[in-house]
């Protein structure tokens, strides 16, 4: 057996070859990943729930499954984290709030059930900003998740747990959610590799709904070629989400690629050491004898404001569910049917989410609509066809992920403006529907940075192609 | 800016029952986001169709047909409500008593 350390090391691929050659067990790899998450989870708090238990017998039947000498699929005894919006039947799934504080989900998610079939160990569920709203993980009802490479940061959001406990080797990949950044910006923060899938590429059945036209599931891993293994597994067609579709990943690959660099994305706002090293690793790839070339997104200012509308309009009808009724935190002393709804919502939600679902049914409310949800929703198109164009002349855009390295804890938590701004350049991809791909992109001191790679609709495979010598 | 009776009455619609200190602090949050969404009166508008999907889609069709659950998945629902009675979800009346 190797020592916990090279087992917490490894890929999915190097992991599987290794179980495969049984040079270790699933059980000693699962261990491995469970030992070192409990040993640092006071710290980094980047699991709510570890389920040691559960992925131990996981991953004994994936021993036995090697030792029959039967097929072992590429994740088959990967030990995997899961954001806690996403359900795995049978352990509780908050998505970090009270209002679902003992909830046990009924169900496994699409996405669950395909790893599940593909032999993938389930350690346990991450932290995140409370239904998927933050930038930094500390609206969490449970506490805030810290940053593994500076303790005194936040890891990002909202998928803080997930990038944290793949950066802290905790798991060998995870599972997010991204609505407007909630994937890419943590993976940056903590120095992995994230992907926001086309909208559509992955069901989003099972996973609790914030912004349904804007969220997608996708993974977080230590490379792209992991990245890359996840997403194969999870995507598809799924009866039970009627905008998940089958598609073809384009199989050529190009001796040289086109790329296209937003003018809009290097203003005002961006650390300058951050621009520097995308422009140093930009450099570099033309180097390698690809085209870097600048193009305009022109409506990119405005995405900011266009989400804030759409996204907290789809939250507050989303979240009306959540009424004291059925299932939830439920204000049972209040005096009548009303006072439930309104006790078990005040208690149960956060501030944060609070704040979004009033700001939504404001916007949708009666002689506001027009004025704000028709308008954003024109301004949407806007900023998709921007896309459309710039995509007629490059293979993929390259764009920094966060305006900013890690901030520290409670920097910005009362100041929602400020936060918000967080997703400046993030938040157009999820308007767009496009997928993005957040690779790091070395070191400011000691935190990472990172940029995104950006593809048209249903062509991650040139996303990953591009990832893959950017990482490098 | 909002005003305290418009931030009460989107609390009213949202069905949140906050505090009043909580509404004070939603009215100054929300104004403060409101000015800044304001920013998309700059951008023309006009002609643009409103946005509907990001991809195309068509039309997912199923046999209109009963699915069974079984007693289990069943149970499994039923054990996450607050209050039920006889295997039902037990809810509060919703009339209040008519006073003579």
């Amino acid at each position: 057996m190797e020592s916990i350390n090279e087992l917490t090391d490894l890929t999915i691929k190097e992991a599987h070859e290794g179980l495969a050659a049984k040079n270790f067990s699933a059980i000693e790899l699962a261990d491995a990943h469970l030992s070192r998450a409990e040993k640092a989870n006071e710290g980094i708090f980047a699991f709510l729930n570890i389920a040691r238990e559960y992925a131990l017998a996981q991953a004994k039947a994936i021993d036995q499954k090697i030792k029959d000498g039967k097929d072992l699929p590429l994740l088959a005894g990967i030990p995997m984290a899961i954001k806690d919006n996403i359900m795995v039947d049978g352990m509780e799934c908050t998505s970090a709030s009270k209002i679902l504080e003992n909830y046990i989900a009924p169900y496994d998610a699409t996405v669950i059930k395909k790893l599940k079939e593909r032999g993938a160990v389930i350690l346990g569920k991450t932290n995140m900003d409370e239904f998927a709203m933050g930038s930094s993980t500390e609206t969490s009802a449970f506490g805030a998740t810290r940053n593994p490479r500076d303790l005194e940061r936040v890891p990002g959001g909202s998928s803080g747990g997930s990038a944290a406990a793949v950066a802290a080797r905790q798991c060998v990949a995870a599972l997010g959610s991204d609505t407007g950044g909630s994937i890419r910006q943590p993976a940056c923060f903590c120095g992995v590799a994230g992907l926001k899938p086309t909208y559509g590429a992955v069901s989003r059945y099972g996973c609790a709904a914030y912004a349904s036209s804007l969220d997608q599931i996708g993974p977080l891993a230590k490379n792209v070629e992991d990245i890359q293994t996840v997403f194969e597994a999870i995507r598809g067609a799924d009866p039970m989400d009627g905008t998940a579709v089958d598609f073809q990943l384009k199989p050529e690959k190009k001796q040289k690629y086109r790329v296209g660099v937003p003018k809009e994305y290097f203003i005002k706002g961006i650390d300058p050491q951050i621009e520097a090293a995308i422009r140093a690793k930009l450099d570099e790839y033309q180097r390698l004898g690809n085209e870097v070339v600048e193009i305009s997104l022109p409506h990119a200012e405005y995405a900011l404001a266009c989400y804030y509308i759409i996204a907290t309009s789809e939250a507050s009808a989303n979240l009306a569910k959540f009424d004291g009724i059925r299932y939830g935190h439920s204000a049972q002393k209040a005096k009548n049917i009303n006072d439930i709804y309104l006790e078990s919502r005040g208690q149960g939600f956060g501030p944060e989410v609070r704040r979004r679902v009033m700001l939504g049914t404001y916007v949708l409310s009666a002689g506001y609509y027009d004025a704000y949800y028709v308008r954003a929703q024109k301004v949407r198109t806007l900023i998709k066809q921007d896309f459309d164009k710039a995509f007629l002349e490059v293979d993929a855009i390259v764009a920094p992920v966060s305006p900013t390295l890690p901030f520290k804890i409670g920097e910005n938590i009362n100041d929602p403006l400020t936060m918000y701004l967080q997703d400046i350049f993030t938040i157009s991809i999820n308007l767009a529907g496009v997928p993005s791909l957040a690779v790091p992109c070395g070191k400011i001191g000691d935190l990472p940075a990172g940029l995104q790679i950006i593809g048209k609709h249903f062509d991650e495979a040139t996303i990953f192609e591009i990832g893959k010598q950017m990482q490098r | 800016m909002l005003s305290k009776e418009e931030t009460q009455h989107i609390a009213k619609l949202a069905r949140l029952g906050l505090s009043e200190e909580e509404i004070g602090k939603y009215q100054k949050d929300l104004s403060d986001i409101l000015g800044y969404i304001d920013k998309l009166k700059e951008v023309d508008i006009e002609g643009v169709a409103p946005f509907t999907h990001s991809i195309e889609v068509s039309n997912v069709l199923r046999p209109d047909a009963k699915t069974e659950r079984t007693k289990e998945e069943l149970e499994k629902l039923r054990s996450q409500m607050p209050q039920t009675k006889d295997g039902y979800l037990k809810v509060r009346s919703i009339f209040e008593a008519q006073a003579d």
